[in-house]
């Protein structure tokens, strides 16, 4: 696998902020890299300097081989984007803004039409394909954006936070569609919607503060939670649940022991392991002894929030 | 050449998309009428020429020009299709000058349309319709240069209003570098040359020239380079700011 998206020793700064501070990454075809950061770390910076919007003070962007700043026009052409806000032009409609975009990337006649309804296809903007683009929801709006990034069928796709502002259904879609998409293309996206990452995302990059502080398999960032491997059991109310509390604290390799939600009726604890280590085997083997009434038994993988959390506070700018 | 049609072509097919474009024709169309016909005395001066007509185009397009160019790229960097537009596989110089086109070409149809005072004054007697074309060749030049130095204003802000503020004066600035009224400033202290290359940028002295059907190429040449030059500049500025 070659990658397909390269990005080395990037680096901007606006007068005394330094936004991205020495960024570097690759993604390879079939990927869909996440791009995660608190408001204001740089992912839309960086983003902007991949796609040849902003050139960067240091560092080299390639997509698809081809320089962003030495061979502008052949990275480009291999380069879809959707930047920050999908903007697009109000007064036009969707039909004649992605045929506008389709002539700008050298179709015309019947290609350019064909490409124009293949886009709105696989966004499902057919039915207000002639409405004013002012005119619709934000999520059709988004939509156009998308239709826009995709209608060339590009190699390398770039999206600054593609599910911003739509209903949860519209998520999914839109989610679908990048899933659907990622065998053949390099995919990133920034957002802040963490389950999206699990959803969607074979990898993910973390930065605060312009640096990345975090890069890895959604698996691989949940295991450095200190929820991953924790267990929480749920067990009955009975006068045995009083004490569970400090039975499981008895359990060889618990670090802590934290309440979790439990519902009437019910006494829930999360036990959360040394190191990660498994647990499960032990948690269980105390009950049975204890002959709890178990309504509930299961393993965490990791919290991403926390590790979220975790890597990017602190790393923060004060 | 591609990306200077496209983009012209949306341009320009988004003048058309909203009535404003018709409104800006007619009231365009009624002024010019007015001020030759009330200001200019087109009548009583009895002369079938076009002279009153044109008399005036500088000091309409100090206002109409610079109320087209503003929104141009202002308008592209409030909503932010500025990045759409440059992360398209399209050179700069393109798209900075397919833009312009459109907006030139919008002020030559308004232009254009002011055809029925060339209907009137080939009823009234028999003008010379080769000095009559030179005006609107040399008018369709200036209202090319007032554009251009709007575009490359309204590449500076995001706001249109002071788009259109700064570019009124500038181009101002430019009508009147001639007349007295700025040379005055000049001539106590400054050089002869420099006075001479101060008055020689008036955009009044090389439209009267061609207006009066003398066709001098540094006239033409003049225009051209002014354009040239405030578009390189135009494209200068985007580089530049595309940032903030």
């Amino acid at each position: 696998m070659t990658a397909m998206i390269e990005i080395d020793g990037l680096a901007k700064r606006f007068g005394p902020l330094v936004a991205v501070d020495n960024v570097s990454f690759a993604v390879a075809q079939g990927e869909v890299l996440g791009f995660l950061g608190p408001n204001g770390a740089g992912k839309s910076t960086t983003m902007k300097m991949a796609t040849g919007f902003i050139p960067p003070d240091r560092g080299t962007v390639r997509i698809c081989g081809f320089d962003i700043l030495d061979a502008p026009i052949d990275a480009k052409a291999n380069l879809g984007y959707l930047p920050e806000g999908a903007p697009a032009y109000g007064d036009m409609t969707p039909r004649a803004f992605l045929a506008f975009c389709a002539e700008a990337r050298g179709y015309s006649g019947f290609e350019r039409d064909r490409r124009v309804e293949f886009a709105a296809e696989r966004v499902e903007i057919g039915d207000v394909l002639d409405q004013q683009i002012e005119t619709l929801s934000k999520g059709f709006k988004r939509r156009v954006g998308i239709a826009q990034a995709i209608l060339h069928d590009p190699p390398v796709l770039i999206m600054d936070e593609p599910t911003d502002g739509l209903d949860p259904n519209q998520k999914h879609e839109v989610r679908t569609l990048i899933r659907a998409m990622a065998e053949k293309k390099a995919i990133v996206i920034s957002t802040h919607i963490l389950e999206e990452v699990e959803q969607v995302c074979s990898r993910a990059i973390v930065i605060a503060a312009g640096r990345i502080v975090a890069d890895g398999t959604p698996a691989e960032l949940a295991q450095r939670s200190r929820y991953h491997n924790a267990v929480t059991i749920s067990i009955f109310d009975g006068p045995e649940a009083a004490r569970a509390k400090d039975d499981l604290a008895k359990v060889p390799g618990v670090e802590a022991i934290e309440p979790a939600l439990g519902r009437k009726g019910i006494v829930s604890w999360t036990v959360l392991p040394k190191g990660g280590a498994p647990l499960l085997d032990a948690v269980s083997a105390v009950a049975r002894n204890a002959i709890w009434e178990v309504e509930e038994l299961k393993v965490e993988a990791g919290r991403l929030d926390e590790v979220f959390r975790n890597v990017t506070i602190g790393a923060g700018r004060s | 050449m591609r990306g200077v049609l496209t983009v012209c072509k949306r341009e320009l097919g988004g003048y058309f998309a909203t009535p404003l474009a018709y409104v800006f024709i007619v009231v365009f169309l009624f002024v010019t009428a007015l001020m030759t016909f009330y200001v200019g005395n087109f009548f009583e001066r009895g002369q079938a020429d076009l002279q009153v007509f044109f008399l005036f185009h500088p000091w309409l397009y100090l206002f109409f020009v610079p109320a087209i160019s503003m929104r141009l790229w202002a308008e592209e960097r409030k909503s932010g299709t500025v990045e759409l537009l440059m992360t398209l596989p399209l050179p700069l110089w393109s798209i900075v000058l397919g833009k312009f086109l459109a907006a030139w070409l919008f002020t030559v149809i308004a232009l254009a349309l002011t055809f029925p005072m060339w209907l009137t004054v080939n009823y009234l007697g028999r003008p010379d319709n080769g000095v009559i074309f030179a005006g609107y060749v040399g008018s369709a030049l200036m209202a090319g240069g007032y554009m251009a130095i709007g575009a490359c204003i309204s590449a500076l802000t995001r706001n249109q209003v002071i788009a259109f503020v700064l570019s009124v004066v500038v181009c101002f600035l430019f009508t009147v570098a001639g007349a007295p009224m700025v040379l005055d400033f000049f001539s106590a202290w400054a050089p002869r040359p420099l006075l001479d290359t101060i008055a020689s940028f008036s955009f009044l002295s090389h439209f009267q020239a061609i207006g009066q059907g003398v066709i001098d190429l540094r006239d033409f040449v003049y225009f051209i380079a002014l354009i040239a030059l405030w578009l390189f500049a135009n494209a200068a500025v985007i580089e530049m700011r595309k940032a903030n």
